[in-house]
Protein backbone atom coordinates (compact mmCIF):
# COMPACT_ATOMS: atom_id res chain seq x y z
CA UNK A 1 0.00 0.00 0.00
CA UNK A 2 1.27 3.42 -0.61
CA UNK A 3 1.39 6.31 2.02
CA UNK A 4 -1.71 7.90 0.78
CA UNK A 5 -3.54 4.63 1.14
CA UNK A 6 -2.35 3.74 4.47
CA UNK A 7 -2.77 6.79 6.31
CA UNK A 8 -6.32 6.96 5.02
CA UNK A 9 -6.60 3.51 5.91
CA UNK A 10 -5.04 4.57 9.81
CA UNK A 11 -7.58 7.30 9.66
CA UNK A 12 -10.84 5.43 9.45
CA UNK A 13 -10.30 1.93 9.43
CA UNK A 14 -12.16 0.14 11.99
CA UNK A 15 -9.51 -2.79 12.30
CA UNK A 16 -6.98 -0.20 12.48
CA UNK A 17 -8.43 1.21 15.70
CA UNK A 18 -5.16 -0.78 17.66
CA UNK A 19 -2.54 1.36 16.01
CA UNK A 20 -4.71 4.80 16.59
CA UNK A 21 -4.69 3.69 19.91
CA UNK A 22 -1.31 3.17 20.25
CA UNK A 23 -0.90 6.64 18.78
CA UNK A 24 -2.76 7.82 21.08
CA UNK A 25 -0.79 6.33 23.38
CA UNK A 26 2.57 7.68 22.11
CA UNK A 27 1.46 10.87 22.85
CA UNK A 28 -0.56 11.50 25.58
CA UNK A 29 2.39 8.89 26.99
CA UNK A 30 4.70 11.67 26.60
CA UNK A 31 3.98 14.45 29.07
CA UNK A 32 4.72 11.97 31.58
CA UNK A 33 7.65 10.48 30.06
CA UNK A 34 9.02 13.94 29.51
CA UNK A 35 8.63 15.00 33.13
CA UNK A 36 9.41 11.92 35.09
CA UNK A 37 12.87 10.64 32.46
CA UNK A 38 14.15 14.52 33.07
CA UNK A 39 13.96 13.74 37.40
CA UNK A 40 15.50 10.58 36.77
CA UNK A 41 18.32 11.46 34.85
CA UNK A 42 19.16 14.48 35.98
CA UNK A 43 18.60 12.83 39.73
CA UNK A 44 20.64 9.76 38.52
CA UNK A 45 18.06 7.59 39.62
CA UNK A 46 17.49 5.22 36.29
CA UNK A 47 18.83 2.31 38.71
CA UNK A 48 16.22 2.69 41.16
CA UNK A 49 13.79 2.88 38.05
CA UNK A 50 15.48 -0.63 36.46
CA UNK A 51 14.54 -2.27 40.32
CA UNK A 52 10.71 -0.30 39.99
CA UNK A 53 9.84 -2.30 36.96
CA UNK A 54 11.62 -5.68 37.88
CA UNK A 55 9.44 -5.82 40.47
CA UNK A 56 6.37 -4.47 38.94
CA UNK A 57 6.72 -7.82 37.37
CA UNK A 58 6.92 -9.65 40.52
CA UNK A 59 3.21 -7.49 41.13
CA UNK A 60 2.33 -8.72 38.17
CA UNK A 61 2.75 -12.56 38.95
CA UNK A 62 1.70 -12.25 42.45
CA UNK A 63 -1.57 -10.43 41.07
CA UNK A 64 -2.63 -13.42 38.62
CA UNK A 65 -1.86 -16.39 40.81
CA UNK A 66 -4.06 -14.42 43.40
CA UNK A 67 -6.84 -14.22 40.74
CA UNK A 68 -6.45 -17.50 38.98
CA UNK A 69 -5.37 -19.87 42.03
CA UNK A 70 -7.30 -18.10 45.29
CA UNK A 71 -10.10 -16.81 43.40
CA UNK A 72 -9.58 -13.00 44.22
CA UNK A 73 -11.09 -11.97 40.59
CA UNK A 74 -10.39 -8.23 41.09
CA UNK A 75 -6.96 -8.68 41.20
CA UNK A 76 -6.11 -7.66 38.11
CA UNK A 77 -2.16 -7.59 36.56
CA UNK A 78 -2.35 -4.25 36.33
CA UNK A 79 -3.42 -3.48 40.10
CA UNK A 80 -0.45 -6.06 40.56
CA UNK A 81 2.21 -3.93 38.46
CA UNK A 82 1.35 -0.55 40.51
CA UNK A 83 1.13 -2.20 43.90
CA UNK A 84 4.45 -3.66 42.90
CA UNK A 85 6.35 -0.84 41.17
CA UNK A 86 4.40 1.47 44.22
CA UNK A 87 5.94 -1.37 46.77
CA UNK A 88 9.25 -0.86 45.00
CA UNK A 89 9.32 2.65 45.09
CA UNK A 90 8.52 2.61 48.80
CA UNK A 91 11.72 0.16 49.62
CA UNK A 92 14.54 1.50 47.01
CA UNK A 93 13.40 5.05 48.64
CA UNK A 94 14.48 3.90 51.98
CA UNK A 95 17.28 2.05 50.99
CA UNK A 96 18.18 5.07 48.52
CA UNK A 97 17.98 7.53 51.79
CA UNK A 98 19.60 6.10 55.09
CA UNK A 99 21.58 2.90 53.35
CA UNK A 100 25.06 4.09 53.61
CA UNK A 101 27.30 1.73 51.73
CA UNK A 102 26.20 -1.14 49.30
CA UNK A 103 23.36 0.85 47.56
CA UNK A 104 23.78 -0.26 44.73
CA UNK A 105 23.96 -4.28 46.10
CA UNK A 106 20.40 -3.64 47.45
CA UNK A 107 18.99 -2.05 44.59
CA UNK A 108 20.14 -4.59 42.47
CA UNK A 109 18.92 -7.19 44.85
CA UNK A 110 15.64 -6.12 44.63
CA UNK A 111 15.87 -5.93 40.75
CA UNK A 112 16.91 -9.52 40.91
CA UNK A 113 14.37 -10.77 43.59
CA UNK A 114 11.07 -8.89 42.13
CA UNK A 115 11.67 -10.12 38.48
CA UNK A 116 12.33 -13.81 39.93
CA UNK A 117 9.22 -14.15 42.18
CA UNK A 118 7.12 -12.93 39.31
CA UNK A 119 8.28 -16.09 37.51
CA UNK A 120 7.97 -17.57 39.91
CA UNK A 121 4.27 -17.24 40.37
CA UNK A 122 4.29 -17.14 36.78
CA UNK A 123 5.15 -20.85 36.55
CA UNK A 124 2.33 -21.92 39.60
CA UNK A 125 -0.45 -19.80 37.57
CA UNK A 126 -2.63 -21.79 35.08
CA UNK A 127 -3.98 -20.73 31.76
CA UNK A 128 -1.99 -19.16 29.24
CA UNK A 129 -0.36 -15.97 30.32
CA UNK A 130 1.12 -13.56 27.50
CA UNK A 131 4.19 -13.06 29.71
CA UNK A 132 5.89 -11.58 26.50
CA UNK A 133 3.87 -8.77 26.47
CA UNK A 134 5.25 -7.70 30.14
CA UNK A 135 8.43 -8.19 29.04
CA UNK A 136 8.23 -6.90 25.38
CA UNK A 137 5.61 -4.52 25.88
CA UNK A 138 1.92 -5.13 24.19
CA UNK A 139 1.32 -1.25 22.68
CA UNK A 140 -1.05 -2.68 20.05
CA UNK A 141 -3.33 -4.36 22.81
CA UNK A 142 -4.18 -1.06 24.42
CA UNK A 143 -8.01 -0.15 25.30
CA UNK A 144 -9.31 2.87 25.30
CA UNK A 145 -9.16 2.85 29.19
CA UNK A 146 -5.67 2.27 29.39
CA UNK A 147 -5.32 5.63 27.48
CA UNK A 148 -7.99 7.42 29.96
CA UNK A 149 -5.32 6.47 32.74
CA UNK A 150 -2.45 8.10 31.21
CA UNK A 151 -4.59 10.99 30.61
CA UNK A 152 -5.10 10.92 34.49
CA UNK A 153 -1.42 10.47 35.40
CA UNK A 154 -0.37 12.66 32.81
CA UNK A 155 -2.48 15.67 35.24
CA UNK A 156 -0.86 13.92 38.77
CA UNK A 157 2.80 14.37 37.25
CA UNK A 158 1.89 18.32 35.42
CA UNK A 159 0.11 19.87 37.69
CA UNK A 160 2.71 19.48 41.20
CA UNK A 161 5.23 20.20 38.52
CA UNK A 162 4.26 23.07 37.49
CA UNK A 163 3.46 24.36 41.33
CA UNK A 164 6.61 23.26 42.93
CA UNK A 165 8.74 23.75 40.16
CA UNK A 166 11.24 25.64 42.12
CA UNK A 167 11.39 23.57 44.91
CA UNK A 168 12.07 20.78 42.31
CA UNK A 169 14.92 22.33 40.50
CA UNK A 170 16.26 23.63 44.03
CA UNK A 171 16.04 19.99 45.23
CA UNK A 172 17.40 18.22 42.31
CA UNK A 173 20.46 20.18 41.30
CA UNK A 174 21.42 20.27 45.29
CA UNK A 175 19.36 18.67 47.60
CA UNK A 176 21.03 19.57 50.74
CA UNK A 177 20.57 23.44 50.40
CA UNK A 178 17.24 22.99 49.49
CA UNK A 179 16.77 21.10 52.35
CA UNK A 180 18.75 23.89 54.23
CA UNK A 181 16.55 26.56 52.99
CA UNK A 182 13.30 24.52 53.93
CA UNK A 183 11.97 22.75 50.94
CA UNK A 184 10.51 19.59 52.31
CA UNK A 185 12.79 17.46 50.58
CA UNK A 186 11.63 14.23 52.49
CA UNK A 187 8.88 14.48 51.53
CA UNK A 188 9.14 15.37 47.59
CA UNK A 189 11.73 12.64 46.99
CA UNK A 190 9.57 9.89 47.73
CA UNK A 191 6.43 11.63 46.34
CA UNK A 192 8.77 11.55 43.27
CA UNK A 193 9.60 7.88 42.98
CA UNK A 194 6.17 6.78 43.48
CA UNK A 195 5.55 8.95 40.51
CA UNK A 196 8.59 7.65 38.49
CA UNK A 197 6.81 3.71 39.81
CA UNK A 198 3.24 4.87 37.89
CA UNK A 199 5.26 6.31 34.85
CA UNK A 200 6.86 3.11 34.52
CA UNK A 201 3.77 0.81 34.62
CA UNK A 202 2.46 2.85 32.07
CA UNK A 203 5.21 2.18 29.68
CA UNK A 204 5.85 -1.10 30.55
CA UNK A 205 2.37 -1.07 28.21
CA UNK A 206 4.50 0.38 25.66
CA UNK A 207 7.75 -1.54 25.75
CA UNK A 208 7.66 -4.00 27.80
CA UNK A 209 9.66 -4.08 31.17
CA UNK A 210 13.20 -4.70 30.00
CA UNK A 211 13.15 -1.79 28.14
CA UNK A 212 11.06 0.52 29.77
CA UNK A 213 14.25 2.41 31.31
CA UNK A 214 16.14 3.18 28.32
CA UNK A 215 12.36 4.34 27.03
CA UNK A 216 12.47 6.70 30.37
CA UNK A 217 15.76 7.86 30.21
CA UNK A 218 17.27 7.59 26.60
CA UNK A 219 14.56 11.15 25.59
CA UNK A 220 15.60 12.78 28.86
CA UNK A 221 19.35 12.42 28.20
CA UNK A 222 19.04 13.66 24.56
CA UNK A 223 17.17 16.68 25.94
CA UNK A 224 20.23 17.25 27.66
CA UNK A 225 22.62 17.77 25.36
CA UNK A 226 20.33 20.80 24.13
CA UNK A 227 18.81 22.52 26.80
CA UNK A 228 19.75 24.42 30.21
CA UNK A 229 16.94 25.07 31.87
CA UNK A 230 15.41 21.90 33.55
CA UNK A 231 11.83 22.56 32.14
CA UNK A 232 13.42 22.53 29.01
CA UNK A 233 14.58 19.70 29.21
CA UNK A 234 10.96 18.37 30.12
CA UNK A 235 9.40 19.67 27.32
CA UNK A 236 11.89 18.69 24.87
CA UNK A 237 12.30 15.38 26.32
CA UNK A 238 8.27 14.80 26.19
CA UNK A 239 8.73 16.06 22.34
CA UNK A 240 11.50 13.79 21.56
CA UNK A 241 9.69 10.80 23.47
CA UNK A 242 6.51 11.37 21.07
CA UNK A 243 8.59 11.61 18.03
CA UNK A 244 10.73 7.94 18.87
CA UNK A 245 7.39 6.25 20.20
CA UNK A 246 5.37 7.59 16.72
CA UNK A 247 8.22 6.73 14.59
CA UNK A 248 9.09 3.25 15.77
CA UNK A 249 5.16 2.82 15.59
CA UNK A 250 5.09 3.24 12.15
CA UNK A 251 8.62 1.67 11.48
CA UNK A 252 7.50 -1.34 12.95
CA UNK A 253 4.01 -1.51 11.25
CA UNK A 254 6.15 -1.31 7.59
CA UNK A 255 8.97 -3.47 8.25
CA UNK A 256 7.27 -5.62 10.32
CA UNK A 257 9.35 -5.79 13.20
CA UNK A 258 8.92 -5.65 16.79
CA UNK A 259 8.00 -1.94 18.04
CA UNK A 260 9.59 -2.00 21.56
CA UNK A 261 12.79 -2.38 20.35
CA UNK A 262 12.08 -0.22 17.37
CA UNK A 263 11.37 3.05 19.29
CA UNK A 264 14.39 2.09 21.48
CA UNK A 265 16.99 1.56 18.53
CA UNK A 266 15.84 4.74 17.32
CA UNK A 267 15.66 6.84 20.93
CA UNK A 268 19.47 5.61 21.46
CA UNK A 269 21.01 6.29 18.76
CA UNK A 270 19.27 9.75 18.56
CA UNK A 271 20.91 9.80 22.10
CA UNK A 272 24.58 8.84 20.42
CA UNK A 273 24.26 11.01 18.22
CA UNK A 274 23.71 13.97 20.09
CA UNK A 275 26.05 12.82 22.74
CA UNK A 276 28.88 13.24 19.95
CA UNK A 277 27.45 16.52 18.18
CA UNK A 278 27.70 18.14 21.83
CA UNK A 279 31.30 16.47 22.55
CA UNK A 280 32.29 17.85 18.78
CA UNK A 281 30.81 21.09 19.33
CA UNK A 282 31.35 21.65 23.19
CA UNK A 283 28.29 22.71 25.59
CA UNK A 284 27.18 26.11 24.54
CA UNK A 285 26.85 29.36 26.65
CA UNK B 1 24.32 42.53 62.55
CA UNK B 2 21.00 40.80 65.35
CA UNK B 3 21.20 38.35 67.84
CA UNK B 4 21.43 40.68 71.05
CA UNK B 5 24.02 38.94 73.50
CA UNK B 6 24.19 35.84 72.68
CA UNK B 7 27.12 34.56 70.19
CA UNK B 8 26.65 34.09 66.50
CA UNK B 9 27.89 30.15 67.29
CA UNK B 10 28.34 28.61 70.88
CA UNK B 11 29.19 24.99 70.92
CA UNK B 12 29.13 23.36 74.65
CA UNK B 13 31.19 19.66 75.31
CA UNK B 14 29.90 18.56 71.95
CA UNK B 15 30.55 14.97 70.82
CA UNK B 16 30.05 12.95 67.89
CA UNK B 17 30.29 9.49 66.52
CA UNK B 18 28.90 7.88 63.30
CA UNK B 19 29.56 4.93 65.47
CA UNK B 20 30.35 3.59 69.07
CA UNK B 21 33.43 3.85 70.16
CA UNK B 22 34.92 5.37 67.05
CA UNK B 23 34.49 9.33 67.87
CA UNK B 24 34.91 11.56 65.07
CA UNK B 25 34.96 14.68 67.55
CA UNK B 26 35.30 14.96 71.35
CA UNK B 27 34.41 17.13 74.11
CA UNK B 28 34.61 20.08 71.80
CA UNK B 29 34.33 23.50 72.49
CA UNK B 30 33.77 26.51 70.89
CA UNK B 31 32.33 30.28 71.24
CA UNK B 32 32.15 33.09 67.85
CA UNK B 33 30.76 36.39 69.11
CA UNK B 34 29.25 38.44 67.08
CA UNK B 35 31.54 40.25 64.46
CA UNK B 36 34.63 38.04 64.40
CA UNK B 37 35.48 35.70 61.73
CA UNK B 38 36.92 32.01 62.01
CA UNK B 39 38.65 29.68 59.68
CA UNK B 40 38.34 26.04 60.46
CA UNK B 41 41.49 24.35 59.73
CA UNK B 42 42.78 20.93 60.56
CA UNK B 43 43.95 17.84 58.21
CA UNK B 44 41.93 15.65 56.26
CA UNK B 45 39.24 12.61 58.07
CA UNK B 46 39.97 15.55 61.15
CA UNK B 47 36.63 16.18 61.50
CA UNK B 48 36.04 19.62 59.86
CA UNK B 49 33.55 18.85 57.06
CA UNK B 50 31.74 16.84 60.35
CA UNK B 51 31.43 19.79 62.20
CA UNK B 52 29.98 21.93 59.25
CA UNK B 53 27.44 19.38 58.98
CA UNK B 54 26.78 19.83 62.71
CA UNK B 55 26.75 23.57 62.58
CA UNK B 56 23.79 23.14 59.79
CA UNK B 57 21.85 20.87 61.82
CA UNK B 58 22.61 17.72 58.65
CA UNK B 59 24.30 16.00 62.11
CA UNK B 60 22.67 15.70 65.52
CA UNK B 61 25.65 15.69 68.35
CA UNK B 62 25.75 12.26 70.11
CA UNK B 63 26.24 14.51 73.38
CA UNK B 64 26.89 18.19 74.18
CA UNK B 65 24.93 21.22 72.55
CA UNK B 66 24.80 23.42 69.63
CA UNK B 67 23.04 27.36 69.91
CA UNK B 68 23.63 29.53 66.81
CA UNK B 69 22.10 32.78 67.40
CA UNK B 70 20.75 31.29 70.65
CA UNK B 71 18.88 28.50 68.78
CA UNK B 72 18.90 24.84 67.35
CA UNK B 73 20.96 24.59 63.98
CA UNK B 74 18.20 23.66 62.59
CA UNK B 75 15.88 26.78 63.84
CA UNK B 76 18.74 29.12 62.93
CA UNK B 77 19.04 28.00 59.71
CA UNK B 78 17.06 31.05 57.77
CA UNK B 79 20.04 32.86 59.21
CA UNK B 80 23.22 31.08 57.79
CA UNK B 81 24.03 31.00 54.22
CA UNK B 82 25.89 27.75 53.31
CA UNK B 83 28.68 27.04 50.33
CA UNK B 84 29.18 23.42 49.60
CA UNK B 85 32.22 22.18 47.37
CA UNK B 86 31.09 22.92 43.86
CA UNK B 87 32.25 19.25 42.66
CA UNK B 88 29.61 17.77 45.26
CA UNK B 89 27.03 18.70 42.61
CA UNK B 90 26.23 16.98 38.83
CA UNK B 91 28.44 19.22 36.74
CA UNK B 92 25.91 18.92 33.80
CA UNK B 93 22.81 19.84 35.03
CA UNK B 94 20.36 22.24 33.39
CA UNK B 95 20.40 24.73 34.97
CA UNK B 96 21.48 28.36 34.62
CA UNK B 97 23.62 30.83 37.05
CA UNK B 98 20.62 33.33 37.50
CA UNK B 99 18.53 30.39 38.44
CA UNK B 100 21.11 28.89 40.99
CA UNK B 101 21.21 32.23 42.66
CA UNK B 102 17.38 32.04 42.72
CA UNK B 103 17.20 29.03 45.16
CA UNK B 104 19.23 30.86 48.01
CA UNK B 105 15.72 32.90 47.75
CA UNK B 106 13.65 30.21 48.48
CA UNK B 107 11.68 30.01 51.80
CA UNK B 108 9.51 28.35 53.64
CA UNK B 109 6.54 28.70 51.91
CA UNK B 110 4.16 25.86 50.05
CA UNK B 111 4.80 27.59 46.80
CA UNK B 112 8.44 28.61 46.40
CA UNK B 113 7.78 31.51 43.94
CA UNK B 114 10.18 34.12 43.38
CA UNK B 115 8.88 37.59 43.42
CA UNK B 116 11.01 40.80 41.91
CA UNK B 117 12.37 41.49 44.98
CA UNK B 118 14.02 37.98 44.94
CA UNK B 119 15.49 38.42 41.57
CA UNK B 120 16.90 41.80 42.23
CA UNK B 121 18.68 40.16 45.28
CA UNK B 122 20.05 37.13 43.55
CA UNK B 123 21.24 39.36 40.76
CA UNK B 124 22.53 41.56 43.47
CA UNK B 125 24.63 38.71 44.88
CA UNK B 126 25.69 38.19 41.27
CA UNK B 127 27.35 41.48 41.05
CA UNK B 128 29.00 41.33 44.58
CA UNK B 129 31.06 38.30 43.72
CA UNK B 130 31.82 39.62 40.26
CA UNK B 131 29.65 37.14 38.29
CA UNK B 132 26.85 39.17 37.12
CA UNK B 133 27.85 38.76 33.10
CA UNK B 134 27.24 35.30 33.47
CA UNK B 135 23.89 35.27 34.71
CA UNK B 136 22.29 33.80 32.07
CA UNK B 137 25.42 31.12 30.79
CA UNK B 138 24.74 27.30 31.76
CA UNK B 139 25.95 26.66 35.49
CA UNK B 140 27.58 23.39 33.20
CA UNK B 141 29.72 25.66 31.16
CA UNK B 142 31.20 27.76 33.95
CA UNK B 143 34.56 26.78 35.24
CA UNK B 144 35.79 25.42 38.61
CA UNK B 145 36.36 28.83 40.03
CA UNK B 146 33.10 30.57 38.40
CA UNK B 147 30.99 27.91 40.17
CA UNK B 148 32.19 28.47 43.22
CA UNK B 149 31.96 31.96 42.82
CA UNK B 150 28.33 31.49 42.23
CA UNK B 151 27.25 29.05 44.73
CA UNK B 152 28.68 31.72 47.01
CA UNK B 153 26.26 33.92 45.66
CA UNK B 154 23.35 31.78 46.04
CA UNK B 155 24.99 31.72 49.80
CA UNK B 156 24.95 35.42 49.67
CA UNK B 157 21.30 35.69 48.18
CA UNK B 158 19.96 34.20 51.40
CA UNK B 159 21.14 37.57 53.45
CA UNK B 160 22.54 35.53 55.94
CA UNK B 161 23.94 36.51 59.09
CA UNK B 162 26.15 34.04 59.16
CA UNK B 163 28.04 32.91 55.87
CA UNK B 164 29.78 28.97 56.21
CA UNK B 165 32.10 28.12 53.08
CA UNK B 166 33.20 24.86 52.85
CA UNK B 167 36.97 25.40 50.66
CA UNK B 168 36.04 28.18 48.76
CA UNK B 169 39.57 28.69 47.78
CA UNK B 170 40.00 25.44 46.30
CA UNK B 171 39.33 25.95 42.87
CA UNK B 172 39.68 29.68 42.15
CA UNK B 173 42.46 30.13 39.87
CA UNK B 174 45.66 31.88 41.17
CA UNK B 175 45.25 35.31 39.37
CA UNK B 176 41.24 35.33 40.72
CA UNK B 177 42.66 34.66 44.22
CA UNK B 178 43.49 38.02 45.23
CA UNK B 179 40.27 39.54 44.66
CA UNK B 180 38.57 36.89 46.02
CA UNK B 181 40.14 37.13 48.96
CA UNK B 182 39.26 41.38 48.89
CA UNK B 183 35.43 39.95 48.18
CA UNK B 184 35.77 38.08 51.12
CA UNK B 185 37.02 40.47 53.66
CA UNK B 186 34.26 42.88 52.51
CA UNK B 187 31.55 40.23 53.78
CA UNK B 188 32.89 39.96 56.78
CA UNK B 189 32.43 43.40 57.44
CA UNK B 190 28.08 42.84 57.19
CA UNK B 191 28.60 39.64 58.37
CA UNK B 192 29.96 36.88 60.24
CA UNK B 193 31.95 34.18 57.83
CA UNK B 194 33.04 31.08 59.00
CA UNK B 195 35.24 29.30 56.54
CA UNK B 196 36.48 25.79 56.07
CA UNK B 197 40.11 25.49 54.58
CA UNK B 198 43.02 22.74 54.44
CA UNK B 199 44.54 25.95 52.73
CA UNK B 200 47.00 27.96 55.35
CA UNK B 201 47.23 30.55 52.73
CA UNK B 202 43.83 31.79 53.68
CA UNK B 203 44.28 32.47 56.94
CA UNK B 204 45.33 36.03 56.54
CA UNK B 205 44.82 39.16 58.70
CA UNK B 206 41.54 39.65 58.25
CA UNK B 207 40.47 36.47 59.90
CA UNK B 208 39.96 36.58 64.39
CA UNK B 209 40.07 33.17 64.95
CA UNK B 210 41.64 30.22 63.67
CA UNK B 211 40.24 27.11 64.66
CA UNK B 212 42.28 23.60 64.76
CA UNK B 213 40.00 20.78 64.56
CA UNK B 214 41.51 17.10 64.58
CA UNK B 215 39.03 15.37 67.00
CA UNK B 216 39.41 18.16 69.69
CA UNK B 217 39.21 21.79 68.46
CA UNK B 218 41.45 24.63 69.94
CA UNK B 219 40.91 28.11 68.61
CA UNK B 220 43.79 30.28 68.23
CA UNK B 221 43.69 34.34 68.10
CA UNK B 222 44.72 34.51 64.48
CA UNK B 223 47.34 37.28 65.54
CA UNK B 224 48.81 34.93 67.66
CA UNK B 225 48.91 32.33 65.37
CA UNK B 226 50.60 34.62 62.91
CA UNK B 227 53.09 35.39 64.70
CA UNK B 228 54.01 31.96 65.65
CA UNK B 229 53.93 30.31 62.37
CA UNK B 230 53.70 32.52 59.77
CA UNK B 231 56.92 32.45 58.36
CA UNK B 232 56.87 28.83 58.46
CA UNK B 233 53.71 28.33 56.67
CA UNK B 234 54.27 31.33 53.85
CA UNK B 235 57.77 30.19 53.40
CA UNK B 236 57.15 26.87 52.73
CA UNK B 237 54.77 25.66 49.64
CA UNK B 238 51.30 25.32 51.10
CA UNK B 239 50.80 21.62 49.56
CA UNK B 240 53.25 20.57 51.20
CA UNK B 241 51.77 21.80 55.30
CA UNK B 242 48.43 21.25 53.84
CA UNK B 243 48.63 17.33 54.93
CA UNK B 244 50.88 17.03 56.99
CA UNK B 245 50.43 20.42 59.37
CA UNK B 246 48.57 18.31 62.04
CA UNK B 247 50.72 19.92 64.44
CA UNK B 248 51.44 23.21 63.52
CA UNK B 249 48.90 24.42 65.89
CA UNK B 250 49.49 21.26 68.73
CA UNK B 251 46.32 20.30 69.13
CA UNK B 252 46.96 17.23 66.97
CA UNK B 253 48.98 14.76 69.45
CA UNK B 254 46.79 11.89 69.31
CA UNK B 255 47.78 8.19 67.67
CA UNK B 256 45.92 6.53 65.45
CA UNK B 257 45.35 9.44 62.80
CA UNK B 258 45.02 7.81 60.01
CA UNK B 259 42.64 5.47 61.32
CA UNK B 260 40.53 7.86 62.46
CA UNK B 261 40.90 9.63 58.98
CA UNK B 262 39.67 6.23 57.68
CA UNK B 263 36.69 5.94 59.96
CA UNK B 264 35.11 9.07 58.89
CA UNK B 265 35.59 8.45 55.42
CA UNK B 266 33.73 5.71 56.33
CA UNK B 267 31.13 7.15 57.61
CA UNK B 268 30.55 10.32 55.36
CA UNK B 269 30.85 8.41 52.52
CA UNK B 270 27.31 8.00 50.53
Amino acid sequence: MTAGEFFQALLFQPEMAFLRNALWMAALSSVAVGVVGTMVVTRRIASLGGAISHVALGGVGAALFLQRVCAFYWCSATLGAVAGALFAALLVGIVSMYAKEREDTIINAVWALGMSVGLLFLDRTPGTIEWQSYLFGSILLLTEADLWMVTVLDVVVLVPTLLFYNNLLAMSFDGTFAELRGVKVRLIYPALLALTALTIVLLINVVGIILVIALLTLPAATAGCYTRHLWSMMLLSGILNWIFVTAGLLASFWLRVSSGPAIVVLAGSAYIISLALSARLGKRN
Amino acid sequence: MTGGAAPIIEIRDLSFSYEPGAPILTHVNLTLEAGKSGCIVGPNGGGKSTLLRLLLGLLTPSSGTIRIFGETPVAARSRIGYMPQYHQLDAAFPVTVLEVALMGRLRRGFWGRYTRRDREAAVAALSEVGVQSLANSSFAALSGGQRQRVLIARALACEPDLLLLDEPTANIDPGAEEQFYGTLNCLRKRMTVLTVSHDLGFVNKEIDLVICVNRNLTVHQAAHFDAATADAVYHHEVNLIRHDHSCFCNCAQHEGEEERARREEKGTRR
